[in-house]
């Protein structure tokens, strides 16, 4: 073993390399390790792993760390920690440390290396299965190494031979359905206190086995008595391993509590380790056998019926003396007090076996008497559990004693600790139950006991003991605590593995992107795609801009990306007939070369996806939808077909990414496409409105459309994805003699709603039918499609449904927030009694119209065009007419050029 | 997290899935002449049953094939699955 340095608050100290941090304090004579979180009284360790409730610290070297419990670090040369008082802080600098995860199928996984599961592990090996151990100490044996006894070679070596996964430092966090496991291997830490850039600082390993063999263990608890908290006063199990295994020396005496035989095993191990223990205290007043007679002839004085009523300290707050009455099971104090000098003292109050993983399926732990604990519940017939988590506590003679502590009143009531990480005592449980609670599950809200980082490994059934003993009830009869997952603290780095930052979300973009970036145009995310928002000339901002962009599509020509937009390939002879019943209006009847735009409605008979749809031959159309909605859709289509039309010979196919599409929009587009492509006729007649040309455009085979969502005369090109960013430069270079502005979303939505056109997300929200929208034009009367029968239900035929309207607000500058609500004229004034009438789903400042404008569902809203209504926005109230929804060039003589 | 056994592909992690809610639903033939009521139990109404439930789930990141499977609502153990249009296997026992 080798000597390491490590810093402690600042100080530095020597340690064994590979022991506990705990015992490297311990050994350096710091019993005092941190101050407890709300009453900020000295505390030191009290256990062996992940159940520390005081000894936590924050790691400053490597990764950096809040909130560890020091006896889970292992000592490495430099490793730089400091004591925290129940909060930590986060590492302010970016982790550079890796993780990564791994996905197994075993058939037996077993959780817990000590010595019954390193014998399941060998059992399962050997008849042949594939096996996973793992164990989240530093080295297999669990209780057995905690003894300093040898595990026998043999059985390590035959996991080895027959191919077992055995991982150490691996703790499973969770347990879900279907065997699925969740655990944490941390592979670095113990191996440099620096980042190892190399080698996965933690590994998150998704398991799912055939059979799992819980092997995890069990905690000891605490005793409840006032001052139980000093440093000083330890769990048996781990002062007798701190002073037996690690030699840690620190305590000059000692004296052990008991409530079980373990006490006797701790406190001769004590004594072996040259600490001279005076006394065990034991409230079991006969106690018989081997165990006894050993730690007589030790010459250590028995106190039976009795146990420990109270603490002192010396000035550095550590344990100095215990006191000692005879006390009864129910916790009344009957003897006289007997104070006896020491600085250690070694508590067994009873072992509770590890059930967290089980309960974590919803399976509630059984009281079980006879080892004074709550057990494995009873579990699925592929989940088992062996040795001290199934109670198997073999060594015992005397039974336990069903004892946790004294239940003191008044002053006393205050020191005396139940949950320490918590600093919940007594007085706080007297109250919870003064107030009327008698559930578990109620105490732990309202004494927060049981929540802290360490979740009541030590003080759960404790707590359920105490609050049985207040109201006379048995332990199991006051419910049990709910575990949830994960087990012990993990970084959120070792959950996310390599899924940060860029590559945590797909980022989509299109073939043009490159250009809008050089453009410096602000970004939009829809959905995973980044959208150019608006496109600034110089120190323009978004107002100024987009009111450009909008004058140059209203008087020149104006150039989008539209290549986001959602497209899918639909094939097959029965297409026509598949779309039919899909749209709410007719495509069969669509001839070939023209596109038609069609709504789209759920069963329910709500609008639910919108878009231009192209019919390219006799058995193909191309499906635009929204830019968001594409995926949906997809589903949708593909959906009614395997599962209501599988006679109908139809195929869908996503192509998105396969086109590239440029919009070119405004009365001088049509000049400025004739420029693009000299091939092609572009006059009215030629090439009318929603019909389709293909061409080549500067030079690319070309499919155009002339559809417009903007009311101008517009063209939208569609050419292989790969050509889009030749296109737009093209576009914008022979669009400079014709004024051209490239624009984004935002001028895109500012034109439609000049139109009145919705936008399927924006006007609509899964609530609005056709008709809500006043577009009853769009809906056949001819055929059946889906959502047709809900528009003659009752609430969808009614009167006084939201309907789209327009809006302008009386003063020409007053932008309404988008979402606000609507009342009647008057009505803001009444405060508390408002009437609700309707939302602003749109609203923008226009060019054309040279005013603010907004777009509204409103309750009965076509009828009360012309009226004047409210819109409350923060302190003051905007007077707003309601209008028709389009504004703009309302007999459509635009669209032509 | 669940593993579904696609009829397809075989036994896939959840995340590759979508629900589809009950399963044997079928689009009424003549929506026209059914009530408002009756329209209504075919849009809104399902089974929410303790026990064995017959249910849809498309493979939608896998081969993007809709199919029925049973499952427990109590531990979400699974039945047999199978695809749409064949004949349902019994309820588990």
């Amino acid at each position: 073993m080798s000597t390491v340095q490590f810093t402690f608050d600042g100080v530095t100290y020597h340690g064994n390399k590979g022991e506990p941090l705990s015992a490297a304090l311990l050994r350096n004579g710091i019993k005092v390790v941190t101050e407890s979180s709300y009453r900020y009284r000295p505390r030191g360790v009290i256990g062996l792993g992940y159940e520390e409730p005081c000894a936590l610290v924050q790691i400053d070297s490597g990764s950096g760390e809040p909130m560890v419990p020091a006896t889970r670090i292992e000592l490495v040369d430099g490793l730089v920690v400091r004591s925290l008082a129940g909060v930590g802080d986060l590492p302010n600098q970016i982790d550079k440390a890796r993780y990564d995860k791994t996905f197994k199928h075993v058939d037996v996984l077993v959780i817990g290396a000590g010595l019954s599961g390193l014998k399941a592990a060998q059992k399962a090996a050997n008849s042949g299965k594939s096996v996973i151990i793992l164990d989240d100490q530093f080295q297999p044996g669990g209780y057995v190494s905690d003894l300093n006894e040898k595990i026998d070679s043999k059985l390590i070596n035959s996991l080895k031979k027959n191919n077992v996964t055995h991982l150490q430092r691996t703790t499973a966090i969770g347990l879900y359905d279907q065997n699925y496991v969740v655990a944490i291997e941390r592979r670095t830490d113990h191996l440099s206190s620096e980042i190892l850039p190399e080698m996965s600082r933690m590994r998150t390993w998704h398991i799912r086995a055939k059979e799992i063999i819980l092997a995890t263990g069990a905690f000891q608890r605490v005793l409840v008595f006032p001052n139980n908290d000093r440093p000083g006063i330890m769990l048996s199990h781990a002062a007798a391993t701190y002073l037996h295994k690690y030699r840690v020396g620190t305590f000059k005496t000692g004296v052990v509590v008991t409530v079980d035989d373990f006490g006797y095993q701790d406190a001769i191990r004590i004594h072996k380790s040259g600490v001279k223990v005076q006394a065990i205290v034991d409230i079991r007043k006969k106690v018989t056998g081997k165990l006894l007679d050993q730690v007589r002839k030790l010459g250590i004085e028995v106190i039976l019926g009795a146990t420990i009523v109270d603490s002192t300290a010396d000035q550095s707050g550590s344990l100095n003396s215990v006191l000692v009455a005879e006390t009864n099971l129910n916790g009344q104090i009957t003897g006289t007090r007997r104070e006896i000098k020491t600085d250690l003292l070694a508590v067994s109050g009873g072992w509770t076996p590890t059930v967290h993983l089980a309960t974590y399926l919803n399976l509630k732990p059984i009281w079980d008497k006879k080892v004074a604990a709550f057990v494995m519940p009873k579990l699925p017939k592929n989940i088992k559990a062996t040795g001290f988590a199934n109670g198997e506590f073999d060594k015992v003679t005397n039974p336990p004693a069903l004892f946790f502590g004294i239940i003191p009143e008044g002053e006393d009531a205050k020191v005396s600790f139940i949950d320490l990480q918590r600093d919940a005592n007594v007085r706080d449980l007297r109250r919870a139950v003064g107030a009327g609670l008698t559930s578990v599950e109620h105490i732990k809200r309202y004494t927060t006991i049981g929540t802290a980082h360490d979740q009541g490994k030590t003080s759960g059934t404790t707590t359920m003991g105490l609050l049985g003993q207040l109201i006379k009830k048995e332990p199991h009869e006051v419910g049990t605590l709910t575990f949830r997952p994960p087990y012990i603290g993990v970084p959120f780095s070792a959950l996310a593995g390599r899924d940060l930052g860029i590559l945590s979300d797909p980022i989509r973009t299109t073939p043009i992107h490159s250009s809008h970036l050089l453009a410096k145009a602000p970004m939009e995310d829809v959905g995973q795609w980044k959208r150019p928002w608006y496109f600034p000339i110089e120190k323009e901002n978004m107002h100024d801009s987009v009111l450009r962009e909008c004058k140059a599509a209203r008087e020149d020509v104006a150039v989008m990306d539209a290549s986001t937009l959602g497209k899918i390939d639909i094939q097959g002879p029965d297409a026509g007939i598949f779309l039919d019943r899909i749209y709410t209006n007719m495509f069969s009847s669509l001839k070939v070369g023209s596109s038609r735009y069609g709504l789209m409605c759920g069963v329910d008979g709500m609008v639910f996806d919108d878009g231009v749809t192209t019919r390219i031959a006799e058995d193909r159309f191309l499906m635009t939808t929204t830019t968001g909605g594409a995926a949906k859709v997809l589903d949708w289509l593909e959906e009614w077909l395997q599962t209501e039309w599988p006679e109908l010979n139809v195929y869908c196919t996503s192509v998105t990414e396969h086109w590239s599409t440029v919009a070119i929009v405004g009365p001088k587009s049509r000049n400025l496409l004739a420029k693009l492509a000299p091939n092609l006729d572009v006059s009215n007649e030629a090439f009318p409105f929603m019909e389709n040309r293909y061409a080549e455009v500067a030079g690319i085979p070309a499919r155009i459309a002339r559809i417009s969502f903007s009311g101008e005369l517009a063209y939208e090109i569609n050419i292989e994805a790969w050509y889009g960013l030749h296109i737009w430069q093209e576009v914008m270079k022979k669009g400079r003699e014709f004024n051209i502005a490239a624009y984004g979303t935002e001028t895109m939505h500012v034109l439609r709603a000049e139109k009145g056109f919705v936008i399927v997300g924006q006007e609509t929200d899964g609530t609005q039918t056709p008709q809500d929208l006043g577009m009853d034009w769009i809906v056949s009367k001819k055929k059946d499609f889906i959502g047709k029968r809900s528009f003659s239900r009752t609430d969808t035929a009614r009167e006084g449904r939201h309907q789209l309207v327009g809006l302008l607000p009386l003063d020409n500058k007053t932008l309404l927030p988008e979402g606000s609500y609507i009342v009647n004229e008057g009505d803001s004034k009444n405060e508390g009694k408002l009437s609700h009438i309707g939302y602003v789903t749109s609203s923008y400042s226009s060019s054309a119209l040279s005013r603010t404008f907004a777009l509204a569902m409103i309750a009965d809203g076509r009828n009360r065009i012309g009226k004047f209504v409210e819109v409350p926005i923060g302190n003051s109230v905007a007077r707003v007419k309601i209008v028709d929804s389009v504004f703009f060039d309302k007999e459509n003589t635009r669209r032509d050029g | 997290m669940l593993l579904i056994n696609c009829p397809w592909c075989g036994p896939r992690d959840e995340t590759e899935f979508h629900y589809g809610s009950e399963a044997h639903i079928g689009y009424p033939e003549k929506p026209e002449e059914l009530t408002d009521k009756q329209w209504a139990e075919y849009i809104f109404y399902r089974n929410n049953p303790k026990g064995w439930f017959a249910e849809r789930w498309v493979h939608n990141v896998g081969c993007r094939r809709w199919f029925n499977i049973w499952r427990n609502t109590v531990n979400h153990e699974f039945g047999p699955s199978y695809k749409p249009f064949t004949k349902q296997p019994s309820r588990p026992k």
